[in-house]
């Protein structure tokens, strides 16, 4: 069975590489662009784990994440946050927030197959 | 160092014996000796000195020295050639990246076949190195800047998407030809970027008075302040001090003198814009009826697109979204850009040529009003109100040129119910998933989503 990622993510490139290194790993991969309607399309789309940029258009992955732990449907679903090298106080908040997992940018490919199979148990 | 990056390393110093007997069997062919003759010379057999010439046995020590006698160069000139540098560089991003296990022991064979791929590789190990470096340093200020904050964001994830499309280039052996191709396009666009942002960032971070190299656009930059007090400007309202008092409220956030000729035209409007239309007679206007730009125009005898405009710097009810606001000029080039929930506007570029924007600049003098959504909006479907006019306005043997204005407002918002279903519309190709659509321009990113 393919596991669901759903990428929310910005950088048109970094979500071109992405999509391929993990649907050549199996994936069923999704992505959405825009922060204000992205735990919308969370809920709609049930993936079984998200990568969640900290920086996304319209909203940030702050208050993404604490919708998504508001919400019983997501409380419990693994969420991998994006931050920058550096930015202790990112990973302090997510951490409070209820994050599952971090990656900093930059990141290493075999690195997010790595985590994410991690999270989803594969 | 990792037992993977000692290895790295060792293989690089193997490649680099490897080079020495290719350089051997250059300078002896160009020399005109035979193989036989130059072994004799030096006291081995000919098969031996083949085995070194074709880089299958490492050399050093006395019979490197002889040899070198022998075709008239210096030692050196044999163990490092033009391209040692290089492979030092290579090594380096080899080692640094020790889990991608690059070939070490076919790197002479790399930078042989492809100098240009080799050197690119070097350049962007060194320019990476120099940015990891600057972001090590910065991190203690980034916690208290967030603006420089978001620019560090921006440019690590360029050098998040270079990395790891550089990786699939490498590694993946069964890469087809389209995807090879649009790859290295990603690679030579996020290149080309980067460097243009890290001397911005070099330039911001110089503190040079004089630069006009900013974090941004002259246009990033001021949308960026207009985003911070929500294209409201207090100063130029009533009872406000004016046009001086808002620039240098403005100044700060202004990075350039560009952007400060920006802001002034942008007040300047403003201004003119809030006397015809003044905030509290307009506020009570759209308490009545709405965010409806022919009320408001039809109201205070002002044109649509001024009524747009003004609409769009009304400040939100609190926990209401703001209308969002996109100006264009006749080549479609988008001037501002004010987003809103659900109504999602690139970056960079242009945006959907689905916009109502886009239809206006078409059909100079029709006002348009047409619902529309995007893809993953979520069935929040916006209300966009779009018309042409003719900048500066019309007089006689002049050249003209178009504006195109749009609002887009907020279904929840909107006074009266949607007039028409809502047109699916995208904010650009790159983002769209609407694989039949045919007016795309590029290939999404988002293929399949929706």
């Amino acid at each position: 069975m393919h596991h669901h990622v759903l990428l929310l993510e910005d950088e048109p490139n970094i979500i071109e590489a992405i999509r391929f290194i993990l649907s050549r790993d199996g994936w069923q991969v999704s992505c959405h662009s825009d922060g204000a309607t992205a735990v919308d399309t969370v809920t709609r789309l049930e993936p079984d784990v998200v990568v969640l940029d900290v920086m996304l258009p319209n909203r940030n992955g702050f208050d993404i994440l604490r919708d998504l732990r508001a919400q019983r449907a997501t409380a419990s679903l693994p969420v991998l946050m994006l931050t920058a090298k550096g930015q202790a106080k990112d990973r302090e908040r997510a951490e409070d927030l209820g994050v599952s997992a971090f990656m900093t940018k930059p990141f290493a490919n075999a690195e997010v197959i790595e985590r994410l199979r991690s999270l989803v148990g594969a | 160092m990792s037992q993977a990056g000692l290895a790295a390393r060792a293989a690089g110093r193997a490649s680099r014996n490897a080079l020495t007997g290719t350089r051997i069997r250059e300078r002896r062919t160009v020399m005109g000796i035979r193989q036989a003759d130059l072994a004799r010379t030096v006291g081995i057999s000919p098969s031996y000195l083949n085995l070194i010439e074709h880089n299958r046995r490492r050399i050093g020590g006395k019979l490197l020295v002889d040899l070198a006698a022998a075709l008239g160069v210096d030692v050196s000139a044999l163990t490092h050639g033009a391209e040692s540098e290089l492979l030092d560089q290579l090594s380096e991003a080899a080692v640094a990246d020790a889990e991608i296990a690059a070939e070490m022991e076919r790197v002479e064979e790399f930078v042989g076949r492809f100098p240009g791929w080799a050197q690119l590789i070097a350049h962007q190990r060194r320019q990476m190195a120099r940015l990891q470096r600057q972001v090590d340093a910065m991190a203690d200020r980034l916690s208290h800047d967030p603006a420089l904050s978001g620019v560090l964001h921006d440019l690590l994830s360029k050098v998040t998407a270079i990395q790891s499309t550089a990786t699939i280039l490498a590694e993946t052996g069964d890469l087809d030809r389209e995807w090879q191709d649009k790859f290295i396009a990603n690679l030579s666009d996020d290149s080309r970027d980067l460097a243009a942002r890290s001397a911005s960032l070099v330039g911001y971070l110089d503190g040079s008075a004089d630069s006009e190299l900013t974090l941004a656009s002259p246009q990033e930059d001021l949308e960026a302040y207009l985003g911070r007090t929500g294209f409201h400007i207090a100063e130029l309202e009533e009872g406000g001090d004016g046009l001086d008092a808002a620039l240098e409220a403005a100044a700060p956030a202004l990075g350039s003198q560009a952007a400060h000729a920006l802001a002034a035209a942008h007040f300047r409007r403003y201004r003119a814009d809030a006397e015809r239309m003044p905030l509290r007679p307009l506020r009570a206007l759209v308490a009545e009826k709405g965010p409806d730009p022919a009320a408001v125009a039809s109201a205070f005898s002002a044109d649509l697109d001024a009524a747009m405009r003004r609409l769009a710097a009304i400040p939100p009810e609190p926990g209401a979204p703001a209308a969002g606001l996109v100006i264009c000029d006749g080549s479609g080039a988008l001037l501002l850009r004010k987003p809103t929930e659900g109504f999602l506007i690139p970056r960079f570029g242009t945006g959907c040529v689905y916009w109502p924007l886009y239809q206006a600049l078409g059909q100079p003098g029709r006002a348009i009003c047409e619902p529309v959504m995007q893809p993953g909006a979520a069935d929040r479907s916006c209300i966009a109100y779009a018309v042409c006019t003719p900048v500066p306005p019309l007089v006689f043997d002049t050249h003209q040129t178009l504006q195109a204005t749009m609002l887009v407002v907020p279904e929840t918002l909107a006074r009266d119910p949607a007039p028409a279903p809502p047109v699916d519309v995208g904010a650009s190709c790159s983002t769209c998933p609407a694989e039949a659509c045919a007016a795309r321009r590029e290939a999404s990113v988002l293929r399949g989503v929706f």
